[in-house]
């Protein structure tokens, strides 16, 4: 029997020491409130000899006070947790480890950079920072490991991510937690951590696929990408080294070519078109899967 | 037996009035979230919307807007002439009626026209069309309710007059909302760049 | 000073015949036509949880299938959202007391609000016809694109009987709107009036500007299921995240239209038996505004990790914040009215206290969910599951069963049998914590809702929650037995039974048709109470 929750990533420590703050924090202020509800239904009980002369109908300093303290308080929560939560987020675009998961009814699909795919399992190495790149196939899902104090949203239509650094070395449970249908409750699994060249020994052994970015060099050939994108009489943007750049569109607007700007770049082509380009680009929706879609997209990262 | 809960006419009047502004309020409630569609559609696609709105037949929808404020003054002299029992309240409540059918049936013959065109669309421009027939329809529903009301006050006509006028001023708060409605709906769907065009 | 009804039994006895409730036009009268319909469905959805809480006594999924759970908690959620919580203490006790309360004969449109009572069983009959016709598995919630395009149970009928029944809570908060507005007894300015009054104003006006958007949302998610058209689908070039922020916008504000009147209810028993004045009245009536106009500002705290902008959870999170601070404020001061009162624990008592201890902890539990990191690891677990059925049911129903116990004689002219009002009190309170604390640390251990089979090794904690399932059941059977019978065999009561301010005590139990036999007047504040030894 587990009482509390194992502690398994850099996030989860930070944010376990602020349940543990707010937990205090939160029990002392519920204690103190019975211990005076009591202590006043004892006291001032019908029948008792306490003093009742003079009941307060009103004391604006005490109400005052009674607003502005917890006010203080809770500014003061909402940053450190507001902090806390800009590390789930934080590196952008960075060398983190990548691992693609896509859910679908009613499974976990998990894919690794050199092709080692795995179906609700996810092993990871131990210390090393991870980028989790989320969608779905169908309806929305959640990629919960409770034990990494992790959670997201898969969407479908869009790429959602999470950033997390494992700290201990086990098994933990993963779930899905955004009701799915009808087997919402076994949609889910297990995290295995590994010492890091365990996990190498893990990747490479018995993974009969190509990597991500070779099946993803074949693909960007036979749609045709690199006939518009490579040496071509069509103006269109160059993808050399393009993960990570920052792009300007010609609303006006800049962003950087993340794993989203690079989806919606392939399946709505006419959404962010470049500044100087036309959007002459063909959709590919409808052609490309999620596996498929994170094959091109990591080739798209490595072709430096 | 039905004890009536107003100790006076002035009283009753007041509150149906303030019960016609809240219910007023929740109708901008229940058409709100379509225009937070039509926001949140024209933002991601404008370009979608603009060729959307080039569909549209602007002299129909111009006359429409023309006919629907007309209505509204006729509304509007209708009430004046309950309150003051001047006699011409059901001359304005037939004026009103007429303006709104004919409304109806030009918003009708458009339907009608753009059902083909709609067929082939697709995309954002069908988003387009799908806000376009809903937000025009729930208002032609709106309308629909509002002719229905005005019967019922041209039938009722002769008991209104300067001691009795609620049920009169009361409909046309929501024949002018109804029409107010219709001023944000025309330049949304019918104005997209059409200075260019 | 009032002089009894002809028969004696006030508005109860102005006919017998079941047409006579079924055209009145009585607000009295509709709010008992309210209390029996709510009733039934609460026991309906109880039911539905009763089997739930049978399925989760173990890990494996054995008792129920997984699409039967599934459409159980769905049906659970629907049932106690729209057919019980909403409606309880509005439609039966803002309907019965509100008249009174402000020296009125009638609400401003007393048909209209007998329409609003037909609007609600008709919704019923459309959402029983879903569940007779095999139910829904959509969860009350209806994420797209699961409800618009994946599943195939009897999703329109349970859109319609929403849809339907939105009306009953539109023209409840329209009628109460207008009457506290224009209908007060002589020399009953604002800030005269009972704080029930005041919780029951700013309910109404939630439930007129919110109510609409869910009509819209629901009649949207419809069109989208019929004709596919794009609005919430992504494959049909929709945002399911717009779903979630038009569902929002309304379910938020619906949790304080849940909470407000309870805390309006606390408000009126808490004064009473402590014999004196609640403290700070002016800023409980504030806090009432605040927490109403706040509320309507903190929905997306629902998506913080649905794949909205970082950005946008941050404002979210800190307006979530802020809502908390009016509901602190009144738990202080409900704790501040007992200091030099005269306490009596009657069953209307310990329910109000109860609903004050289980609020206050239900509400600081809000804290952890509106803080994003912990967020984030905490939503769609049973930490949320305790968090909002501690307010709910240790908060709403609570209150409710106070509220139900205290008017009782105003309403049926019987006294309860009050040591059975106790002791169903107490194994209320007692069940509820039994059933729902566990849930806070399966839910911080990571326990997903909507599970019906779970790791073994949280089977402890959801055994003890099943088991404070049975006790609670047992405390809910227990009024509904005893008030039944005190209907027959209760001891007749007198007009005012606990000594209480307010203007409703002051004709007879039961009122007569027209509540007072001369209007009053006021010239005094409410909880004009003075403490006896």
């Amino acid at each position: 029997m587990t009482w509390l929750p194992v502690a398994a990533s850099d996030m989860a420590e930070r944010v376990d020491l602020l349940f543990y703050s707010l937990l205090v924090l939160t029990g002392l202020v519920a204690l103190g409130i019975f211990v005076l509800m009591v202590f006043f239904g004892v006291r001032y009980r019908a029948g008792s000899s306490a003093d009742r002369s003079n009941p307060p109908a009103q004391k604006k300093w005490l109400e005052l006070g009674w607003i502005f303290t917890p006010l203080a308080i809770f500014i003061g929560i909402f940053i450190w947790a507001a902090f806390v939560y800009a590390g789930f987020y934080r590196g952008g675009v960075d060398d983190a480890m990548t691992v693609f998961v896509v859910g679908k009814q009613w499974m976990w699909k998990a894919e690794h950079a050199n092709g080692r795919r795995e179906i609700d399992e996810l092993h990871l190495p131990v210390g090393q920072p991870v980028r989790v790149v989320l969608s779905t196939e169908d309806v929305i899902h959640s990629f919960y490991i409770p034990a990494f104090r992790i959670k997201q949203d898969a969407v479908p239509g869009r790429y959602t991510t999470i950033r997390f650094t494992p700290t201990r070395q086990g098994e933990y449970w993963l779930h899905c937690a955004e009701y799915c249908g009808t087997d919402h409750a076994r949609m889910g699994g297990r995290v295995v951590v590994m010492a890091p060249d365990a996990f190498a020994q893990w990747l490479e052994r018995g993974n009969q696929n190509p990597s991500l970015a070779a099946r993803g060099f074949e693909l960007f050939r036979q749609l045709g990408c690199s006939g518009c994108h490579v040496n071509s009489t069509v103006h269109a943007p160059d993808l050399a080294g393009v993960y990570g750049r920052v792009v300007h569109l010609s609303d006006g607007r800049t962003v950087v070519a993340d794993e989203a700007y690079l989806r919606d770049s392939i399946l709505l082509p006419k959404r962010d078109v470049v500044a100087g380009y036309e959007p002459i680009m063909p959709s590919f929706q409808g052609q490309v899967d999620e596996g498929q879609l994170s094959a091109l997209i990591t080739y798209l990262k490595e072709n430096k | 037996m039905t004890t009536s809960p107003f100790d006076s006419t002035l009283e009753r009047r007041e509150a149906a009035t303030l019960g016609m502004w809240a219910f007023l309020a929740t109708e901008v409630l229940f058409f709100g979230p379509l225009f937070f569609g039509y926001v949140h559609g024209r933002l991601a696609s404008p370009d979608a919307f603009v060729a959307g709105s080039h569909h549209m037949h602007i002299v129909l929808g111009t006359l429409n807007t023309a006919i629907l404020m007309t209505s509204s003054l006729t509304m509007a002299l209708g009430v004046r002439a309950a309150r003051t029992g001047s006699g011409s309240l059901k001359t304005m409540l037939t004026l009103t009626a007429l303006l709104g059918l004919t409304f109806l049936g030009v918003k009708g013959s458009e339907y009608w026209m753009e059902a083909k065109e709609v067929a082939n669309a697709s995309g954002a421009e069908l988003q387009f069309y799908f806000l376009y027939f809903a937000m025009t329809g729930l208002h032609a529903l709106h309308m629909t309710i509002g002719l229905g009301v005005i019967a019922w006050l041209w039938r009722h006509a002769r008991g209104f007059g300067r001691h009795y006028h609620a049920p009169v001023e009361v409909s046309g708060l929501y024949w002018h909302f109804v029409d107010i409605v219709w001023v944000f709906l025309y330049p949304m769907f019918y104005l997209l760049e059409r200075y260019s065009a | 000073m009032s002089t009894p009804s002809p028969n004696g039994w006030g508005y109860l006895g102005e006919g017998y015949t079941l047409r006579s409730w079924l055209t009145t036009h009585d607000h009295k009268r509709i709010a008992i036509l309210y209390m029996v319909a709510i009733t039934a469905f609460f026991f309906l959805g109880g039911a539905a949880a009763a089997l739930m809480r049978l399925e989760l006594a173990t890990p494996a999924g054995d008792v129920v299938s997984a699409t039967t759970y599934n459409k159980l908690f769905t049906i659970h959620g629907v049932i106690m959202v729209w057919f019980f919580l909403i409606p309880s203490i509005p439609s039966v006790l803002g309907n019965f007391l509100v008249p009174l309360m402000i020296g009125a004969r009638d609400m401003a449109f007393p048909r209209l609000n007998l329409a609003s009572w037909y609007f609600y069983v008709v919704g019923g009959l459309f959402t029983l016809g879903a569940l007779v016709a095999g139910g829904v598995d959509t969860g009350w919630t209806f994420y797209t694109p699961y409800s618009t395009r994946f599943s195939d149970t009897n999703v329109l009928l349970v859109l319609v009987g929403v849809f339907i029944v939105g009306f009953s809570s539109i023209l409840t908060g329209l009628n109460i709107v207008v009457t506290v507005h224009k209908l007060r007894a002589p020399g009953l300015t604002w800030f005269r009036l009972p704080l029930f009054i005041w919780a029951n104003y700013a309910t109404s006006l939630i439930l007129l500007l919110a109510t609409p958007v869910l009509a819209m949302t629901l009649t949207l998610v419809a069109l989208e299921r019929l004709f596919k058209v794009g609005i919430f689908d992504p494959a049909l070039g929709g945002d399911p995240l717009l779903f979630q922020h038009l569902f929002w916008f309304y379910s938020h504000p619906a949790v304080y239209i849940m909470i407000l009147p309870a805390m309006g209810v606390a408000s009126e028993i808490i004064p009473c038996f402590a014999r004196r004045t609640v403290f700070g009245y002016r800023f409980m009536a504030y806090a009432i505004l605040g927490i109403a106009s706040i509320g309507f500002l903190v929905w997306g705290h629902h998506m913080f990790v649905s794949g909205q902008s970082m950005y946008a959870g941050m404002v979210f999170s800190l307006l979530s914040f802020l809502v908390a601070i009016p509901s602190a404020i009144k738990v202080f001061n409900w704790t501040a009215t007992l200091y030099k009162g005269s306490i009596y624990f009657s069953a209307p008592m310990l329910y109000a206290l109860g609903f004050v201890g289980l609020f206050t902890i239900g509400g600081l539990t809000g804290l952890f969910l509106a803080s994003l990191a912990l967020d984030v690891h905490l939503t769609d677990t049973y930490f949320v599951i305790a968090h909002f059925h501690y307010i709910m049911v240790g908060g709403s129903v609570m209150a409710y069963l106070g509220a139900i116990h205290f008017w009782w004689p105003k309403i049926s002219g019987r006294m309860y049998p009050e040591t059975m009002g106790r002791i169903a009190a107490l194994t209320i309170f007692f069940g509820f914590n039994l059933t729902f604390f566990p849930q806070y640390l399966l839910g911080w251990l990571g326990m997903p809702r909507r599970y019906h089979e779970y790791p073994p090794e949280l089977q402890v904690l959801n055994l003890f929650s099943s088991a404070g399932a049975a006790v609670l059941a047992i405390g809910y059977l227990l009024p509904l037995l005893y008030l039944g019978w005190s209907l027959f065999f209760g001891r007749r009561a007198p007009d005012n039974p606990w000594q209480a301010t307010g203007l409703e005590w002051q004709t007879s139990s039961p009122p007569p048709q027209h509540n007072f036999e001369q209007q009053p007047r006021v010239e005094r504040g409410p909880y004009d109470y003075q403490p006896v030894r």
